[in-house]
Formats: structure tokens, C-alpha cells, sequence
């Protein structure tokens, strides 16, 4: 594939583009074995601090570094506007949605979404029917993974409600590229990131639940040191100033919960889970578990904690259901959506799969409740027998597939091997609802760094970008 | 702060006193071991440093016959022995990590690297001449963790549970090296006061860093009744027991007036301090110094146990 096929964010033909001028004079001006230094001290900065990722499985390097890439992602104004706007609409919809299906189900009784893909679904909760959370509101995180196709071009590639993770990266990348560049942020006007972890605070202050009558002690529950993202967890605790617990630190009594402190049990009002829904409450979900807190779900539906997110959450970002959003915005908000979703064929619709069977071999193909490129058919790089066999699945199971066209991803520039060369990027901007709704300007900017990859996932050699939203 | 975190405080402190400890014990072998006679012979001392380390029964199970390259081996790299020096520094660290947010900086740093230098350690291929310089950075290391700790933590209650695993640990590891002096290397009445019963309790003080301290405390001859006060009953040396059980006691006292409720703990340890004052070198001796030792191991275990359950379990 050509490299011009691609929108490249830095190059209109041979004219740098507007918002990354600055920058690349900047880089242009260095003597070359200085960005080489500048790269390392990068590495070692990130090394020092512990901003590392564990992988599950290996003894050897159990901590490994996402690699770090020092040339900012850059969006006009203008764009973020369009970003921020889509996001914001996204997760006002979502929002309602999840308010709806655990209520009434008006989007269901109006035909607009089939019964079974809500009810049926593996994510629907039956434990939060008929619950209302504090201000209406199921998800308080979303990541909203974007990429770009075009000048003016960007798709949705999926919603996570659930616990998206990478935060502390935006947070980090842009405290290392202060602390090496300052001047470069002298001459470029950047919209500042640093007030997150006091917007989420005051967003989970805001969901407090009705026996709360002071202001709201806040805790983030963690899985453990084990877990892939624990020094996410531990840095965000440390940045809004709240106490990082697993679920042996909590219990319940009287359908309050305690932490076990030193001083004894010290009541805790929002939980900042980061957990799944299967480890809050072995009473509720998982009898054999001995994880999670016995009653808490009982404190939760009797005003006695706030879980963020709440408890059923998952069925909004499920990739099905995902198809939707579209049409949820329509009915929620009566507005035209602000962001497209990737075209998608449902293969449960005869039409769309005889489409599908016809072009397999240009078009993504996934399993609806897979995750992490498991069942997944990548169609131009796949041998005619995988697709022969990958056909067989889908007549058998229509259902459980959808199909997508294999995306244009934009680039960026990158420096790779003392160059600086154009790398696919996504973009994952996070969005907070509570009383009210922020977005950040900016978010996690992923590169796969393997030359013609799409793949800009971390467990398969992908790094990360400062990402920078300029200001007027 | 979370009980939690405070064990985790805790158990880094102990921790990383323990792998000193499995570095003084190693010293203490190698120094005897260069001796040419003792009346068991050569195979004596380094049992008995497996035994004083508490890891005879795992060492046998995995070597047999005790060897000095085995023993090493044990007490230093091998993960599986859960008290060994590469052991007790990941433990500490994994401790470390979880409480990261209760750490300073440069604390993590140190603890970090140590870990770090650990893992290189381990790939380095084995030479009986490496054991003075492993012995050595491991106290090195040791003594970077604690000036960390005392220049830059703040003063909290953080701060006591880091100390009281500090002096718990140290108590006990007292304790249990100077038992291998006594009990387990010259079992024959006939052999004390001899030259190997001399230069032995030289061997220990040295492999306690104590050797110059105890020659200004203590000026005429080097006896055992001298050496045994200096490490149980002289306050002011900073390995004894006393001294270990009064800091121990004085940040338990610091928790009270932090956390405004006194515990069971604080009355134990007070009790033992008592009861250490009151006592004198030679009815020590006469009640037996390995039975004194052993009964003061078993009542550190059970200081252990009340702090655990005054502090750790957070419940009404």
C-alpha cells in the first residue's frame, strides 16, 4: 500500500501542515545525536519513575516500558471542537441508554434496538434493574477510541464505559515533555491537562450516594500489584490524595462500607472501582469467588455507597450493541451524530451477509463479544483457506458476527531509528459525567511503530504520544 | 492509612532486615570456616549457620550434606528458600511497590535498584572469592534503604511502622546470631575461654559491624559475659535487644499519641522491656544463654502476632 493512501497529519503533499510547524522547526533545528540523547533520557525518566506495564507470564522482565515518543500529536482547534463535541454526545447517549435499559426500555418497546442483543446480552446486569444511580449516570470514565481517515474524517472505533484505562499515560507523557521541552510549550499554546485528577475527584465527589451528608470519602478499588494496570491505579489515587484499596481492605456492615484502617474502620462513600463486576460482591455474582466484598452490592442499592462505574455498565460498550449508537443518539437526544461509526454490516441481517461472504477478503471481520483480536478475520492478510474457514463460522452463526472495512489509519510523525518517519496513530480521549461533563483536551495518543502497522496495541510493540490540543 | 499499607511498611522494613541478617550469617561462616580447627570440624559451622538462618530442613531436602557453595547458594539466590537474601529483597520490594504511594522517591529509588542489582547478581557465574563482596553490598544496600528512609520519609505513622519492622526484625536477628555462637558452634563446656572460643565471639561482633563499638564500650579483656551484655543488655549498642525493644516501644508510643487509642502491643513490649531491664548478665548465664534466647525468639513471635492483630485488621 502507498503512503499517500493515508492522511498524513504533519504532510499535505510536501507543505507541513499548520499545527506541526512549530514543532518541526523545532526538531529541524537540533543537532541529530541531540534528539538521539533526548530519546534516552526519555526512556530513563519513565524507567526511574516506574511507568511501566507488567506482563502476565513472564518471570524474566515482569515490568516492561510502553515506548514513549517524543514528538507530540498535534489538533487544531478546530478539530478538537469536533472531537470534544462527538465525545461529549457519545457519552451523553450511552448514558441514557444504560438509564433506559435497566428502566423502562423505551428504545427496545420503539423497535429501535432487537430485545434479545440488550436482554439476552452476556453484559446486561440484572442486578441493576431498576436502580437509579446518583444523577443518571452508569458510566463516569468513558475512553472513546477515535481514528482518523481524512482532513475532516473521523471514526468511532469503540466506546469503553467499563474502566478504560491509559490516563496516567496522557498524564505522564505531558509531564516529561514539560519537563524536557519547556520552551517548546513557550511557543506553542497547549491546552493543559493537569487538572484531571481534580475534575475526576470532583466528578466522583459529585455522584455521592443519599446517606452521604459530608464531603464524600472516595477510594479506588484495584485487583492487586499484579494487575496490568496497577501503576495507573496507584498514580491516580496518589494525584487526587484518596486511599488505593483491593477488596480485602473494605466490609460491609449495616449496608455501609468500611475501609480497615489503623484507626479502625473508616467509612468510605464512592467507590472508584477498577475492577470488574464479577469481583464486587461474591454474594451477588460469584458465589465460588472469595474476591470482592460480601454486601456490597446490597450497601450500593440501598444509598449506602456509589460504584463508578455502576454495576451494568458493560452492556453499553459491548461491539454489538455498539452498531447502535447512532441510532441512540437519534433517540435520546434527537440530534445527527457528531462522530460516524465505522461502517459496520451486522451479520445477522441476511443482506449485510451475503455482502460480507461476497467481500471477505478486503473487510475486518469480528465476533461480537470477542475482545483482544481473539475470533477476529483480517481479511486482506489473510490466506484464501483461512477465509474459506472463517466463512463456514460465520453461516453458522450469523449472529455473533460483525464485519467493518479495514480502516485508513492517519499518520503521524515518529521518530524511529534516528528518523523521523510517518507512524499510524489512534486516539483515545476521556471523557468524565457526573453533575457535569468534561472533556480533556487531548488523551492517549497510540503509534504502532512497526512501519505499515495498524496495530497500536502495547502488548504488540505499540507506544504512545504527548497529545496536544492547541489553543486559539 | 489503610492497614494494608502499614503491613506493607512493616514487612519492607522486616524484610530487608532479614536479608542483612542472611548476609552477617554467611560472614560469620565464611570467617569460621577459615579457622583451620574447631572440635567438630569444618561441616560444624556452616550447619550452624544453616540452623541459626532456620533453613536446615529446606537445604537438606534440596542439597544434602552441607557444602559451602550450596549454602551460599541457599542463602542467597535461591527463590525457593523463602527467607534467602534474593528472597527477602523481592518480598521487600513487592511490598514496596504496593505501597509506592507511601514512599518517597528516593526511597523507591534505592529499594528499586536493589532489586534490580539482585536479578544481575544472580546471572554471575559462582566463585567462592565473590562471598566477602555479596556479604558486603548486602549491607551496603541495607544501610542506603534505612539513611533513605531517615532523610527523606516523613515523620508519621507510616514512619513508626517502618521502623517497628525495623527494630522487630533486629531483635530477633540478634538473637538468633548469637545463639549460633553460643549454642550451636561450641556445644563442649571443655573449649570455653579456649582461642577458638575467643576469636569466635570476635568473629561475631565483627560480623555485626559491633567490633570497634564493643572495644569502646567495654575497655579491659574481650570475655563472653562482656560480649553477651553489650548485644542483650547495653542500650546504647545498636543491635541489642534492649535497644531494639525500647525503639521498638518508643514508636508504638508514637502511634498512641497519632492514632489516640494505646494497644495491646504497646503493653507487651513495655512488659519485655521491663523485664530485660531488670535483668543481669550473670542470671542469664546461670538460667542458660541459649534457653534465655529462646524463650526471647518465642516472645518476639508473639509481639509480631499482637502487632499484627492490633494494628492490621482494621475491623470494629
Amino acid at each position: 500500500m502507498l503512503e499517500n493512501h493515508f492522511f498524513n497529519e504533519m504532510f499535505d503533499n510536501e507543505e507541513v501542515r499548520e499545527p506541526y510547524r512549530q514543532v518541526i522547526e523545532w526538531v529541524r533545528s537540533m543537532p541529530s545525536d541531540h534528539v538521539a540523547v533526548k530519546h534516552s533520557e526519555a526512556e530513563k525518566l519513565f524507567r526511574r519513575i516506574g511507568i511501566t506495564f507488567v506482563t502476565y507470564g513472564d518471570k524474566s522482565d515482569a515490568e516492561r516500558l510502553i515506548p514513549f515518543d517524543m514528538i507530540p500529536r498535534i489538533l487544531t482547534p478546530r478539530e478538537w471542537r469536533k472531537i470534544e463535541s462527538g465525545v461529549r454526545q457519545r457519552a451523553r447517549a450511552l448514558n441514557a441508554f444504560l438509564m433506559d435499559v435497566y428502566d423502562a426500555g423505551e428504545i427496545v418497546r420503539a423497535g429501535k434496538m432487537p430485545a434479545e442483543l440488550v436482554y439476552r446480552n452476556p453484559a446486561y446486569e440484572h442486578e441493576a434493574v431498576g436502580f437509579k444511580p446518583p444523577q443518571g449516570v452508569f458510566g463516569h470514565i468513558v475512553g472513546t477510541d477515535i481514528v482518523r481517515t481524512g482532513a475532516d474524517e473521523f471514526f468511532v472505533l469503540e466506546d469503553n464505559c467499563r474502566t478504560p484505562s491509559g490516563v496516567s499515560y496522557m498524564l505522564e507523557n505531558r509531564e516529561i515533555m514539560m519537563r524536557m521541552f519547556p520552551s517548546l510549550f513557550q511557543t506553542n499554546r497547549v491546552a493543559p491537562i493537569e487538572d484531571y485528577p481534580e475534575i475526576l475527584r470532583r466528578t466522583l465527589s459529585s455522584v455521592a450516594p443519599p446517606k452521604c451528608d459530608r464531603d464524600p470519602v472516595i477510594a479506588i478499588v484495584t485487583p492487586g500489584a499484579m494487575n496490568s494496570a496497577y501503576y495507573e491505579h496507584s498514580f491516580l489515587a496518589d494525584m487526587m490524595g484518596i486511599e488505593l484499596v483491593e477488596g480485602q481492605d473494605l466490609f460491609v456492615d449495616d449496608d455501609l462500607v468500611y475501609m480497615r484502617t489503623i484507626r479502625g474502620p473508616e467509612r468510605v462513600d464512592v467507590l472508584y472501582r477498577r475492577v470488574d463486576d464479577a469481583f464486587l460482591d461474591p454474594l451477588c455474582f460469584r458465589s465460588d469467588s472469595m474476591l470482592g466484598v460480601p454486601g456490597l452490592m446490597n450497601a450500593y442499592r440501598t444509598g449506602g455507597v456509589s460504584i463508578c462505574s455502576a454495576p451494568g455498565v458493560g452492556v453499553a460498550d459491548d461491539k454489538a450493541i455498539y452498531t447502535y449508537v447512532p441510532e441512540m443518539i437519534h433517540f435520546y437526544l434527537g440530534e445527527e451524530p457528531i462522530l460516524n461509526n465505522v461502517p459496520t454490516w451486522r451479520c445477522s441481517n441476511p443482506d449485510d451477509l451475503a455482502h460480507v461472504l461476497d467481500q471477505m477478503s478486503e473487510l475486518v471481520i469480528k465476533r461480537v463479544h470477542g475482545s483482544g483480536g481473539y475470533g477476529m478475520l483480517v481479511g486482506p492478510t489473510s490466506t484464501k483457506k483461512q477465509i474459506e474457514d472463517f466463512a463456514q463460522q460465520l453461516r453458522a452463526e450469523p449472529h455473533d458476527f460483525i464485519a467493518q472495512p479495514t480502516l485508513a489509519l492517519s499518520t503521524s510523525p515518529t521518530y524511529v531509528e534516528e528518523q523521523l518517519v510517518p507512524r499510524h496513530v489512534d486516539l483515545r480521549p476521556f471523557c468524565l459525567v457526573g453533575k457535569t461533563t468534561y472533556v480533556c483536551p487531548g488523551g492517549l495518543t497510540r503509534v504502532a511503530l512497526k512501519e505499515g502497522s495498524l496495530v497500536v496495541n502495547s502488548s504488540q510493540g505499540g507506544g504512545v504520544k504527548d497529545t496536544w490540543v492547541l489553543v486559539e | 492509612m489503610l492497614s494494608r499499607t502499614a503491613q506493607c511498611l512493616y514487612w519492607m522494613s522486616r524484610h530487608m532486615e532479614r536479608a542483612e541478617l542472611n548476609a552477617r550469617l554467611l560472614e560469620v561462616g565464611y570467617r569460621i570456616a577459615l579457622m583451620p580447627s574447631t572440635s567438630s570440624g569444618y561441616q560444624s559451622e556452616w550447619a550452624s549457620v544453616l540452623s541459626a538462618a532456620g533453613a536446615e530442613n529446606g537445604y537438606a531436602r534440596k542439597y544434602g550434606p552441607a557444602k559451602q557453595q550450596f549454602i551460599e547458594q541457599y542463602l542467597f539466590h535461591d527463590l525457593d528458600n523463602p527467607s534467602s537474601i534474593a528472597s527477602c529483597i523481592h518480598h521487600a520490594r513487592e511490598n514496596a511497590r504496593i505501597v509506592r504511594t507511601a514512599l518517597t522517591t528516593q526511597v523507591w529509588d534505592v529499594i528499586n535498584t536493589v532489586y534490580q542489582e539482585v536479578q544481575s547478581l544472580a546471572q554471575q557465574k559462582y566463585l567462592p572469592a565473590n562471598l566477602p563482596t555479596i556479604c558486603d553490598w548486602t549491607t551496603r544496600q541495607a544501610s542506603l534503604l534505612r539513611g533513605a528512609i531517615e532523610s527523606t520519609q516523613l515523620e508519621d505513622e507510616g514512619y513508626d511502622f517502618l521502623n517497628l519492622g525495623y527494630f522487630i526484625e533486629r531483635a530477633d536477628n540478634t538473637a538468633r546470631l548469637l545463639d549460633v555462637k553460643y549454642y550451636v558452634l561450641l556445644p563442649t563446656p571443655a573449649a570455653v575461654g579456649s582461642e577458638v572460643d575467643h576469636y569466635q565471639w570476635s568473629t561475631l561482633l565483627r560480623a555485626m559491624s559491633a567490633y570497634r563499638a564493643f572495644r569502646w564500650a567495654y575497655p579491659g579483656l574481650q570475655t563472653p559475659d562482656k560480649v553477651a551484655h553489650f548485644l542483650i543488655l547495653n542500650a546504647a549498642c545498636p543491635r541489642s535487644l534492649l535497644h531494639c525493644l525500647s525503639r521498638a516501644s518508643r514508636h508504638l508510643d508514637q502511634l498512641e499519641n497519632i492514632l489516640e487509642r494505646p494497644t495491646e502491643a504497646q503493653n507487651l513490649v513495655a512488659q519485655l522491656k521491663t523485664s530485660l531491664i531488670n535483668r543481669n548478665i550473670d542470671s542469664i548465664f546461670d538460667e542458660g544463654l541459649h534457653e534465655f534466647l529462646n524463650d526471647f525468639t518465642r516472645q518476639i513471635a508473639a509481639l509480631g502476632e499482637t502487632i499484627r492483630t492490633s494494628y492490621f485488621l482494621g475491623g470494629f
